[in-house]
């Protein structure tokens, strides 16, 4: 199948730039691996559940309805559901963007469909926007391998996409903005939730108040709901210890001092069968790493126009830094206009889309203000003990990490995967990557991942790439 | 107030499918994970090296700890994967290839 832009990942982003490019005469293939659209901010409920009020698990809900009904009016974008996508190429002989549909692709983004993900599919594009969002970054704590730990925006997923919530009691816990809407929103769905925890310092937050006023309504919206709630809000608390045998049965909650060490004697034994746990987020990169696009840090970085650094790429949303979906929806719309101009050969008027990037701007100033209150306490490592698993995959000790660190003598992420096998499973260092770079005092880098995901042999060992995605969308995956 | 009531829903009719042997009742649209939890359901693999119980980690396809075995398919995501009328699903132990 060819296309003139494919966008990978049908969330606000990649929504607001396909309807951005649309409106401007771009054929747009949007490509997400969901049976909807809405990305993780957006996730709708399956439509076998019938959900008639599904504005409930939501916020921002007429921004979704003014994303859904653009697309499904468009007659331009072209969405393909249920596509797992896991390797973008660059084909040779094709600088990107300029190509015109006399020309050869510039790019071929590889995906796989059907309900077991083993069917090829391949959509040539001249352009490509990476849209691919982010996940939620974990940091281990004795017990956090019990069945009933799960991530904050697992188990928002999970009520939103498929309206279950893992139990009766819940505790919320980590740092960052997505706590409360998890505390919310499972407490609306009928979890009994026992305590926020948040480790950020609340004197931190005062001192930054100027900086985030923005957000102060909304705030203040989730706290008169945990107050309905009877959620009780503990900051600058963390949970040190998860127990249980087979499955969670209670945490212990400590309070943080000023300089992010648990005073003792401060633990507090909360009974629950759910901890719902995030430290934040981290961008998905695996697409513009194999790509060859510049990563800074953690994210791809770009430049006014969303462009990466290589011709006919671009990036927009939680891929090029963690912001949020209002900030996603304006590095969209940014991308598409510039994306159209560029494909019909023209630089784009910045002037255009002035609107766009001054939201940008002040959501990206909002984001480092919260960045810079909630971080993870900042001695974390010395609640971790050296037989608290790290690597979930692996089953790789901490006491290994640091036998391999301060043994061995590695300063890497890659070195300790070679000593230790950790980020050498299933997920590829995802999870444990921030926790591994903790414990060796080293950055976070980007692991080269050359898929995205896990792709069958038989579906490598086909080199002409025979099914088109024309052939074998029609009628959906069987 | 539960998940579906919050959301007014109106599912299509449930179904049958099994948990080693044991049958459950599942929602169209649901996916094995949302199936395993509304069964009241937190665990389906045991892990290689220790063999420890895991279930739904991070919900979103990213870290593969809810691997289960599907219709004798081991290695599927459940939070991912659609459940289906009849879908035998199986507790998935190490591998999943060694039984």
């Amino acid at each position: 199948m060819r296309t003139e832009l494919a966008v990978v990942g049908a969330g606000p982003a990649g929504l607001a730039a396909s309807l951005a490019a649309a409106a401007r005469g771009v054929h747009v293939t949007l490509i997400d691996a969901a049976e909807d659209a809405g990305g993780q901010f957006y996730r709708q409920p399956a439509a076998g559940l019938g959900a008639r009020r599904p504005r409930a698990l939501h916020h921002q809900w007429r921004t979704w309805e003014r994303l859904r009904d653009g697309l499904a009016a468009s007659s331009t974008v072209r969405h393909l559901t249920g596509h797992h996508v896991w390797c973008v190429e660059r084909n040779s002989a094709s600088s990107g963007a300029s190509g015109r549909s006399e020309r050869s692709a510039a790019f071929g983004v590889h995906a796989l469909l059907g309900r077991f993900q083993d069917e090829p599919v391949t959509v040539h594009a001249d352009a490509v926007l990476l849209a691919t969002g982010g996940y939620e970054k974990v940091l281990p704590f004795p017990g956090w391998t019990l069945p009933g730990v799960v991530t904050a925006g697992g188990a928002q997923a999970m009520l939103k996409g498929g309206l279950v919530v893992p139990g009766r009691t819940a505790v919320v816990a980590g740092t960052g903005p997505l706590l409360l809407p998890v505390a919310t929103g499972l407490a609306a769905a009928g979890v009994q939730v026992a305590a926020l925890v948040e480790s950020a310092d609340p004197k931190g937050l005062v001192r930054r108040l100027p900086a985030l006023a923005a957000k102060l309504p909304e705030a203040a919206g989730y706290a008169s709901r945990l107050l309905r709630h009877r959620v009780p809000f503990m900051a600058g608390h963390t949970v040190v210890e998860a127990h249980g045998e087979d499955r969670l049965e209670a945490v212990t909650v400590a309070a943080l001092d000023p300089a992010g060490r648990v005073r003792p004697g401060t633990g507090r034994r909360i009974p629950c069968d759910t901890l719902a746990v995030g430290h934040g987020m981290l961008p998905h990169t695996d697409l513009a790493e194999t790509l060859g696009c510049r990563v800074d840090g953690v994210n791809v970085q770009v430049d006014d126009e969303q462009r990466t650094d290589v011709p006919g790429v671009w990036a927009a949303g939680e891929t090029t830094g963690i912001g949020g979906a209002a900030l996603a929806l304006a590095e969209g719309h940014i991308a598409g206009r510039s994306i159209a101009a560029r494909l019909q050969g023209t630089a784009p008027d910045p002037r255009e889309w002035a609107a766009a990037a001054s939201s940008r701007t002040r959501l990206r100033q909002f984001f480092a203000a919260v960045d810079s209150v909630c971080a993870p306490p900042a001695h974390w490592t010395e609640q971790v003990t050296d037989d608290t698993v790290v690597c979930r995959c692996e089953e790789v000790r901490a006491g290994t990490v640091r036998e391999a660190v301060h043994g061995l003598g590695a300063g890497d992420l890659r070195t300790v995967k070679l000593l230790t096998r950790a980020g050498m499973g299933w997920c590829q260092g995802r999870v444990c990557g921030p926790a591994v770079a903790g414990l060796a005092g080293c950055d976070l880098t980007p692991t080269r991942r050359p898929f995205a995901r896990p792709v069958p042999l038989g579906v490598l060992a086909r080199t002409d790439h025979p099914a088109e995605a024309d052939h074998t969308t029609e009628e959906g995956p069987s | 107030m539960n998940p579906l009531e919050l959301a007014r829903a109106q599912p299509g009719p449930a179904f049958t499918v099994t948990l080693d042997g044991r049958e459950i009742e599942a929602l169209p649209g649901q996916t094995i994970a949302a199936a395993l939890w509304a069964a009241g359901v937190t665990s389906w693999r045991t892990t290689r090296g220790e063999g420890r119980p895991r279930g739904v980690f991070c919900g979103i396809g990213v870290c593969f700890d809810c691997l289960v075995t599907v219709n004798d398919r081991p290695n599927q995501r459940a939070c991912l994967l659609p459940v289906q009328p009849g879908d035998a699903i199986r507790t998935q132990e190490g591998t999943g290839h060694e039984d």
